[in-house]
């Protein structure tokens, strides 16, 4: 579980958090949206250390990191997964490098132990016969399965994704999110999706919170998301044709 | 206070790539490929303008001893020391910030702007240990071998330049190169090139470390890294010469 507390971050004078406060549990995939620039990115980074709040607690299972130094942080980061956007996946290193690489820099496994785990974790995010591809060589899809392996192959007990699904298909994007969900439910761990995308929202948004211009305006699961009353909340969900139409034959 | 800034930053940078890494047998095989990819890919490189240079120094100075008393195994001694002194450790080097600075500061600024530096700091990797030291220990290590082989060019280049043009013989050539050698020449161009081979890798990484944007930014960083490198060994080079031949 990660709890956060009135969180607060600025850029120069720009505060683009503003006491932001909500609990990410255990086992649960916790959705934040909100629109682009609405301080979803900074939140994910504070999360992770790269950034540091100027006021809140961050804790992670009753441990407090803001404020704590890269050499603090060393022991929480390797419990930590990340899916960054665009997969940040090592331009130089073929698949199974990628997701071999945390195998060797962080676990005392030998080298057949390792190469089993690796092809486990892309085996587990259904990807076969593309160990000795690069990334350039492969589809967006696929770079996001191989971010989701190298991701998990530590057994993290927390995993961040920003956007995973952004510049995918729709079909593919579903594929992707229930993997997400099924991999949190299967390992247990605290799952942080940021995401603007409503389809993604109402396929595993388990718990949700919703941020605008830097402040926590909403938060419940994707079944509140349709009968909340916030106006915030529903122009942003119900933006589109398609879910206005949903939300008619809802009601 | 800009400049001051940059460079105290540029301190900090470098007090970071000398923390413990993370797996030592992880950075000698970084350190390998860094020479392979950095070092070995500039051989035929130095070699050719090595070469041609040579031939130049030794055609442009028997140029100027026409019709002099000077005698001609002065030739080869005057390459000797140009190429010794100067061309090899500082021209090459200047030659090699361009090749190499901006090949350094272009991959790692493009991880940057892909957030691949930042998959490695939230891994708990540190990105200035695993990218940069073994780019500083790959160049320092292979940059003297390949000076010593640009002067080794150099010489060769003048010896066929002087002789097929006639300006001296074979003879006359390998004199002139033997004559009044100081090994502590050779010291300090070795000293020379080993700064030189820091200050390229490490500004260069620098440069790139720091690229903010997309990629008309890592451009931009690459080409920083190209003029400050130049420049920090412009002036290394008269500090250096200053304190060590004078």
């Amino acid at each position: 579980m990660i709890e956060i507390k009135n969180i607060e971050k600025s850029f120069a004078d720009k505060k683009v958090l503003k006491d932001v406060s909500f609990t990410f549990e255990k086992g649960k995939t916790n959705l934040v949206i909100g629109q682009s620039g609405s301080g979803k990115t900074v939140l994910l980074k504070c999360l992770l250390g790269l950034h540091v709040p100027e006021g809140g607690i961050i804790n992670f299972d009753g441990a407090d990191i803001v404020g704590k130094s890269n050499k603090n942080l060393k022991y929480l980061r390797k419990q930590i997964g990340m899916v960054f956007q665009g997969g940040a996946l090592f331009d130089s290193m073929n698949v199974e490098e990628n997701v071999l690489f945390p195998l060797q820099m962080f676990s005392t496994m030998s080298k057949e132990e390792m190469l089993q785990r690796a092809n486990f974790c892309l085996q587990r995010v259904n990807l076969e016969n593309v160990n000795h591809l690069f990334p350039s060589e492969i589809s967006g899809g696929m770079k996001k399965r191989v971010a989701i392996a190298r991701a998990i192959v530590l057994n993290p007990r927390y995993l961040f994704c920003d956007e995973p699904n952004s510049g995918l298909d729709p079909y593919t994007a579903i594929l992707i999110d229930n993997l997400l969900q099924e991999i949190t439910h299967e390992y247990g761990m605290t799952t942080v999706i940021n995401t603007h995308d409503m389809n993604s929202v109402m396929e595993i948004g388990e718990k949700v919170l919703f941020i605008r211009e830097g402040k926590n305006v909403w938060e419940g699961t994707k079944s509140d998301i349709i009968t909340s009353e916030n106006q915030y909340l529903q122009d942003f969900v119900f933006s589109s044709e398609l879910f206005k139409t949903i939300k008619r034959f809802h009601k | 206070m800009g400049l001051i800034a940059s460079f105290g930053k540029y301190l900090l940078f470098i007090a970071d790539v000398f923390r413990k890494p993370e797996r030592r047998s992880v950075m000698y095989k970084l350190v390998i490929k860094e020479i392979y990819e950095l070092g070995f890919k500039s051989l035929l490189f130095v070699v050719f303008v090595s070469l041609f240079v040579g031939a130049v120094v030794t055609l442009q100075t028997a140029a100027n001893m026409h019709g002099s008393w000077m005698p001609r195994y002065l030739i080869g001694f005057a390459t000797r020391d140009a190429i010794l002194l100067e061309f090899s450790p500082t021209i090459i080097s200047l030659l090699l910030a361009g090749k190499i600075g901006s090949n350094i500061a272009s991959s790692i600024g493009t991880m940057r702007v892909t957030e691949q530096i930042d998959a490695l700091e939230v891994m708990g990797v540190n990105p200035v240990t695993y990218l940069v030291r073994p780019k500083i220990f790959a160049l320092m290590f292979f940059n003297p071998l390949l000076i010593c082989l640009s002067m080794f060019g150099g010489v060769i280049g003048g010896w066929i330049s002087g002789t097929l043009s006639g300006e001296c013989t074979s003879a006359e050539y390998i004199t002139g190169i033997q004559y009044d050698f100081i090994p502590f020449k050779a010291i300090y161009a070795i000293i020379k090139t080993i700064l030189f081979a820091f200050i390229i890798a490490s500004v260069s990484s620098f440069h790139g470390f720091y690229t903010q944007g997309g990629a008309l930014e890592v451009g931009r960083s690459s080409t920083r890294a190209v003029v400050f490198s130049s420049v920090f060994i412009i002036v290394t080079n008269y500090i250096l010469t200053q304190l060590l031949l004078n």
